[in-house]
């Protein structure tokens, strides 16, 4: 209770002293500083910062860590290594909290670009969950109804994860319900500071998904972003927590395969996944944002910091992503390999077509004695696109007896596309064993023939070609997600051949 | 059923002209066999039945069943039951040969307008056909031909060929690399297809598997045109004598 009181009371300061300093500056941005109001002006500064955390009622100790994660992000360069090309974002000229003109939604389904809803019909979307996707006026706001269209779901769902003591929750209901794990755990993977992105997350993160764990327990499902209530609105810095304590085990589902309207251009979330002693998480994303239009403007640019710490000993963390969609993305999901004896994997597709460009791999970092990391990465490029793997395995002196494989096979559809692979390998231990496999090849027409030579049209051809090419990753996805995954693969290559 | 009248084809980039003016008629319920010389095109005779990108028709008509084959696209060829044995069957990795096979009996069903055929009918008729042709069930798990033996690549497109049930089945040097045993099965395999309204185009270079099935008629191609025809007895003489008297 008392905790409770002192959270009350610092909200209260944050909020006075937020109010104060936008008082301030209010003849300097034009800027109302009406709590009540619903949307902050275009930019970010300190006001921004504060006003975003006095709306979500936070702690002081949340508000200073924003603050000084903003302070910090004004030191940094925006990183330009990643072959990803992309016009300049102007960071003053976005909306950090919400909009004050939302761009009208379409009235109907009939007003939703035609080639969209092909696609939902194409993955078996009801017309229900069309209209929430493509963000008709007036439709359900919850994802939860768009899936399952039912909240009883809901609650017989929570009610199974409480009997066994696992939470998951909104960051923020995490940040009021939970403040302990989350001041223990957030930030203890992912550092403020860790990089341009990640550092203007902790300044401006909107919402995310919390996730604990206990002891021994294994999750009794499997658990989808699909899920969780309000998941709306997370928007586009959005913040994920996992722990996994001791001997315990959960799967976690990212994504939807269905391409999401959103009306930001930039994304840029953190995950962090901590897991102890002899627990196993496995995160399994499909993304397909919304792609922009056929020249690619409109796309969204996904720039995601994404890491699990393999605390304890003999701990397991599995990363599996099918990334399509995105204009731009920028991608690395890693692993530090902290505790002896400790496992990480990356199984990863990444597909692009039309103008696309992804810049995606893992870093995997050996510290613990007999760690060992695998990496299978599959790339795809159609059209005019561009993909490139990045990898980074590092052994530390003491990590003695660490192990890697690393199998990054690429494949081209027609002749303007690129695929490359830029490996990183550092070893301080001789005792390190590390594997690179590499190959790229292209898509031919001597199978394409055979395949339509037994009756199958050309895009099928491709996509039972591109689905084969995968086939090492697409296993490692839980059953209903690989399928989707496959008629997304199939989707997203449509017209790149022919 | 396949009616071929002066055919003209020309490959590749540089167009070179390989068909030159090919008439030739299979009825419904024959089996004829095309031999010939190395080069001589009777490979490029079958991708153009079959519809291949880079084979193009300069002359000449093809018809299936008194339709336009050259009009149709590679999958409406075969989803009107046309198939091809490959002389070099392709490897598609990561696909298991069910999955393939499965994929293209249903898209040829929906071609057609039928009903697609569920998963335990496919298997059952899948299972008791690979016992028939001598072929290992876990083969059927893999992915099609990757890894596959010379011989087995080739039992692998009869296996095809009997779950998809073509009306018209061109068959490309399927008897090469076979042994004596997988040769028999595989005749076997096509004599039990044999039908009044079902024919076979059978390229080879082997008196052998004509002992095997008995075709009705053999066309001998020379330079991309039919030199000489004339019963089964052909194929006995050629195999003594040579295509010398045949050179263009
Ligand atoms: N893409 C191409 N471009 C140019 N010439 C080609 C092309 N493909 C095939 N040819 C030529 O066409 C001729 C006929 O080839 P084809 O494969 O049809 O012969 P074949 O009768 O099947 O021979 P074999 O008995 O060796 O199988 C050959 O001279 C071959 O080199
Ligand atoms: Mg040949």
């Amino acid at each position: 209770m008392t905790n409770e009181v002192k959270v009350k009371d610092s909200i209260d300061a944050s909020t006075v002293e937020g109010v104060r300093s936008l008082e301030a500056d209010k003849y300097k941005y034009g800027f109302d500083s009406d709590i009540e109001q619903e949307f902050a002006p275009k930019g970010l500064n300190e006001d921004i910062v504060r006003f975003i955390s006095a709306k979500k009622e936070e702690p002081e100790w949340l508000l200073e860590w924003r603050l000084e994660a903003y302070r910090r992000w004004l030191t940094l360069e925006e990183p330009t290594w990643a072959m990803v090309d992309y016009p300049e974002i102007d960071f003053q000229d976005m909306y950090y909290y919400a909009s004050p003109v939302k761009k009208e939604g379409p009235k109907s389904l009939d007003e939703v670009d035609p080639e969209i809803l092909e696609i939902y019909n194409k993955l078996g979307i009801s017309l229900k969950e069309q209209e929430v996707l493509a963000g008709v006026e007036g439709a359900p706001k919850v994802a939860v109804d768009a899936v399952f269209d039912s909240v009883s779901v809901v609650t017989t769902f929570k009610d199974e994860l409480a009997k066994h003591g696992v939470i998951f929750c909104s960051f923020s209901e995490a940040v009021k319900d939970h403040p302990e794990l989350v001041r223990k755990y957030m930030g203890s993977v992912v550092p403020v500071t860790d990089n341009y992105y990640a550092t203007l997350n902790n300044a401006v993160f909107s919402d995310g998904s919390f996730v604990y764990i206990p002891p021994g327990v294994r999750c009794p499902m499997e658990l989808s972003t699909y899920f969780r209530m309000n998941a709306q609105g997370t928007g586009q810095f959005e913040r994920t927590l996992i722990i996994a304590d001791k001997g315990s085990y959960v799967s976690y589902l990212e994504g939807c395969t269905a391409p999401m309207r959103d009306e930001n251009q930039l994304h840029a979330a953190i995950v962090e996944i901590i897991v102890h002693d002899d627990a196993e998480v496995k995160y399994s994303t499909v993304q397909n944002w919304w792609p922009g239009d056929s020249e690619g403007n409109g796309g969204v640019y996904n720039f995601v910091t994404k890491r699990a710490d393999c605390r304890g000993k003999n701990s397991k963390v599995s990363w599996t992503q099918v990334e399509t969609g995105s204009a731009v993305t920028w991608k690395y999901p890693s692993c530090i390999l902290r505790g002896d004896d400790s496992q990480g994997e990356f199984y990863s597709i990444a597909i692009t077509n039309g103008h696309q460009q992804a810049d995606t791999g893992t870093k995997m970092i050996h510290l613990g004695k007999n760690t060992k990391s695998r990496v299978i990465s599959k790339g795809i490029s159609a059209g005019k696109s561009n993909s490139t793997y990045r990898g980074l395995v590092s052994a530390h002196r003491k990590a003695t007896g660490a192990r890697n494989f690393t199998q990054c096979d690429s494949l081209l559809i027609g002749n303007d596309c690129g695929a490359h692979t830029v490996p990183y390998i550092e070893s301080d231990t001789p005792t390190a064993q590390f594997e690179h496999e590499a190959t790229t090849s292209k898509l031919s027409d001597d199978q394409l023939f055979y395949c339509r030579q037994r009756g199958l049209s050309e895009e099928d051809a491709v996509a039972l070609l591109v689905n084969g090419f995968c086939r090492e990753v697409l296993q490692e996805l839980p059953m209903e997600f690989a399928v989707e995954a496959q008629k997304l693969v199939a989707i997203s290559l449509e017209g790149s051949v022919g | 059923m396949l009616k071929i009248n002066n055919l003209h084809a020309v490959v590749g980039e540089a167009q070179s002209q390989i068909l030159n003016g090919i008439s030739l008629e299979v009825p419904a319920g024959e089996v004829h066999a095309i031999m010939g010389p190395n080069g001589s095109g009777k490979s490029t005779l079958s991708y153009v039945l079959t519809g291949r990108d880079g084979y193009e028709v300069t002359e000449g008509t093809v018809e299936l069943g008194g339709e336009n084959l050259l009009e149709m696209e590679a999958e409406e060829r075969a989803a009107k039951g046309l198939f091809l044995s490959f002389q070099y069957p392709l490897e598609i990795p990561g696909v298991p040969t069910m999955t393939f096979l499965k994929t293209a009996l249903n898209a040829q069903r929906k071609a057609r307008g039928e009903e697609e055929m569920g998963a335990p009918e496919f298997l059952k008729k899948a299972r008791a056909l690979a016992k028939e042709l001598k072929i290992k069930p876990e083969m059927l798990k893999r992915p099609l031909n990757v890894g596959f033996s010379g011989g087995e690549k080739k039992r692998m497109e009869i296996f095809q060929m009997m779950m998809l049930e073509p009306s018209f089945i061109v068959m490309d040097e399927t008897d090469s690399g076979l042994d004596v045993d997988a040769l028999r099965i595989v005749a076997d395999g096509v004599n039990s297809l044999r039908s009044p309204d079902r024919g076979f185009l059978i390229i080879t270079h082997y008196q052998r598997l004509l002992d095997y099935i008995v075709p009705d008629q053999v066309h001998v191609l020379s330079a991309g045109k039919i030199a000489a025809s004339g019963d089964a007895d052909l194929a006995k003489t050629l195999e003594k004598e040579g295509y010398d008297k045949y050179a263009a």
